[in-house]
């Protein structure tokens, strides 16, 4: 490996986001113990796309969480993005009131949960669009935020202008991106089948269900309730120039390569592999080809920078 | 239960107050709301006259600042919220934090409503706004059952509004980046969908092709109807089948559940529609007028009747309605 700048101590931690898909329970725990001795700084655990993906009970989520605790991770617990039902909010009141994990809060009843009462992370599908909002709710309790996917690095530095002291800024450095979710459940829709009687049929998709153009393009995937890009976003460039950047570079976990990915990142970060070529061996992390057009202020799916290597 | 009408023109907000809108909605021709389309909207001038001739027929004026500010151009917010506050608006419909934030100090006695775009699908997302900023109503996001939506309203510190009829949003509102990662531009930073720049319609020999930004989003036969290229109700390949994977071109209409919402308490019905013609306000305005006070004076025997399902489904798009998330089956 190629070493260019020495960088012995890194500015930019890594994190690993939630687990975005259903996988079965003992996938779920083989990855976690996989994790533990992988360098990233932070993991995020939980489930934030549907309610009805029961891999992990509540005991389950918490075990891990003190595993990775004892592996010197630090560990947050992430909440669903869409609340529904009143059995959802009720879980998501259990999370918050967990009393040792800080909360990571995707929506705002989370938020309510948390404000005034303890400090939590606020997730990327709050809408945190400008300073004031993000002072907001420093003011309430948020310690590090985590930008929305489809602002850019120019946002960024705005925020960085006028931004409270003390809190953190956390960006999705990699992974297919999360860019929607709704009521209706389209991996049940593809199978024919209603939500309230999908079968846990996704579970059957580690990685998504892909959504292709009439002409085979791969556009998106289908993860459920969510709609997620087919390419995967990947901003291990920054790695390059971290005085510009985010605190923390988020990694979304996949069904294979995660760990390569972790540490494809991590000796960028070090400097001790130059990000072109880290990046072109992360193109092969990535079936579908990179994008990194939300960065640059272009649209998300293009790739402006050069997200695949020189 | 009032009815809540759109209007993208001093023409249309002329059809919503003639034909028996409670409240009418607007919104500044900037992007500063979620129907930042060309020719669209009110300059200050024209929201004047359009409070002048609402009030003279005692109907209210909402407007719409429902996107969200980034770095550096907050104070067109601003701008906007102090223009609908000087000119005595009744309400603003917000969402965003920051722009609720600043309108909640700057003019406290100012009545605010949760925008869909402020996405609050709980009780307890609605208490947050409600307590932070003095939000007076909340519109629910298309995402929520009846059940859901009664639950929500039995618990809400505040009324809640929903959406009647209209163009159908599938994705939860608010945190849809679709668009934006088609385009560049979506609702929450550009304040449009999939925006016309980027459409191109294309004919083969024999088929049409609709394109956004040069994704394939739909192809035709030249004798069919192409809908407009909206991600959401595009036909795609999954698993091998091609079909509308997501939704297919259709409006809500929820006609046939009105007695269900009103039961329930839902204080507002909303109407969809600001890039819709005067033709379309009117109709739909007339159509939900009658509806609403016919089931207000007898809900137990409310049946929709034919002509207004039939007036409603061919100002549809794809000349079809549904009842959306409402109904668990849709799901």
């Amino acid at each position: 490996m190629a070493v260019s700048n020495a960088n012995a101590s890194p500015r930019v931690r890594l994190s690993l986001g939630p687990i975005q898909y259903h996988w079965p329970k003992e996938e779920m725990l083989d990855f976690y113990r996989t994790i533990e001795s992988t360098p990233v700084d932070i993991v995020y655990l939980g489930e934030t796309v549907c309610s009805k993906r029961r891999s992990f009970r509540h005991q389950d989520w918490i075990e891990v969480a003190e595993r990775l605790q004892t592996a010197g991770k630090e560990v947050v617990l992430s909440t669903l993005a869409l609340l529904e039902a009143d059995s959802e909010l009720g879980y998501v009141r259990r999370l918050c009131n967990n009393g040792k994990f800080t909360i990571e809060a995707n929506d705002m009843s989370a938020v309510q949960m948390l404000a005034g009462k303890t400090h939590f992370i606020g997730g990327a599908s709050l809408n945190i669009y400008n300073p004031r909002t993000l002072s907001k709710l420093v003011s309430l309790g948020m310690t590090r935020w985590v930008m929305p996917v489809e602002l850019s690095k120019s946002v960024l530095a705005g925020f960085q202008n006028e931004m409270p002291a003390g809190i953190e800024s956390e960006v999705f450095g990699w992974g297919r991106l999360p860019l929607a979710y709704s009521a209706r459940c389209y991996t049940a829709r593809a199978h024919e089948l209603s939500k309230d009687d999908c079968a846990n049929c996704c579970i059957d998709y580690p990685d998504g269900l892909t959504l292709s153009t009439r002409e085979d393009k791969r556009f998106l995937v289908i993860n459920g309730i969510q709609t997620q890009s087919a390419r995967v976003h990947s901003l291990v460039h920054e790695l390059n120039d971290p005085a510009a950047g985010p605190d923390i570079l988020r990694i979304s976990p996949q069904s294979e390569d995660t760990e390569l990915v972790i540490s494809l990142f991590h000796h960028a970060r070090l400097g001790s592999l130059k990000a072109d070529e880290a990046a072109y061996k992360l193109e092969r992390c990535s079936p579908v080809g990179l994008c990194d057009g939300y960065w640059h202020g272009e649209a998300g799916m293009t790739a402006c920078g050069r997200p695949g290597g020189p | 239960m009032e009815l809540v009408c759109p209007a993208g023109n001093l023409p249309s907000l002329k059809a919503a107050v003639d034909n028996g809108a409670d409240a009418v909605y607007i919104g500044f021709r900037n992007e500063t709301n979620a129907r930042h389309f060309a020719g669209l909207n009110f300059s200050s001038e024209q929201i004047k006259q359009g409070l002048n001739y609402a009030r003279s027929h005692g109907t209210e004026v909402y407007v719409a600042i429902n996107t969200f500010p980034q770095p550096g151009t907050f104070e067109k917010w601003e701008t906007a919220v102090d223009q609908a506050a000087d000119y005595g608006v009744d309400a603003l419909i917000v969402a965003d934090i920051g722009v609720m934030d600043y309108a909640a100090e700057k003019w406290p006695e100012l009545r605010l409503h949760l925008s869909v775009q402020g996405s609050a699908t709980s009780h307890e997302a609605v208490r947050f706004y409600a307590e932070q900023f003095g939000v007076q109503r909340a519109v629910a996001p298309r995402v929520l059952s009846v059940k859901q939506v009664a639950s929500l309203v039995d618990h809400s510190p505040i009324p809640i509004e929903v959406f009647g009829f209209g163009s159908l949003c599938v994705m939860v509102e608010g945190r849809c980046y679709l668009s934006s990662y088609v385009t560049g531009q979506g609702p929450n930073t550009f304040g449009a969908c999939s925006p016309a720049s980027f459409v191109r319609w294309s004919e083969t020999d024999s088929m049409l092709e609709t394109r956004l930004n040069g994704v394939l989003i739909d192809r035709v036969n030249k004798d069919e109807n192409a809908g407009y290229p909206t991600i959401c109700k595009g036909r795609f390949r999954v698993n091998g089948k091609t079909s509308y994977a997501i939704e297919r071109p259709t409006s809500l209409n929820t006609l046939p559940i009105l007695p269900d919402l009103l039961r329930i308490g839902v204080a507002a019905i909303k109407i969809e529609g600001r890039q819709r013609s005067p033709a379309y306000v009117a109709t739909v305005t007339k159509v939900l007028r009658a509806a609403i006070d016919s089931c207000i004076r007898d809900p137990e025997n409310f049946r929709p009747e034919r002509a207004w399902m039939s007036q409603l489904r061919s100002l549809s798009e794809g000349v079809q309605t549904t009842l959306g998330a409402y109904e668990r089956t849709w799901q």
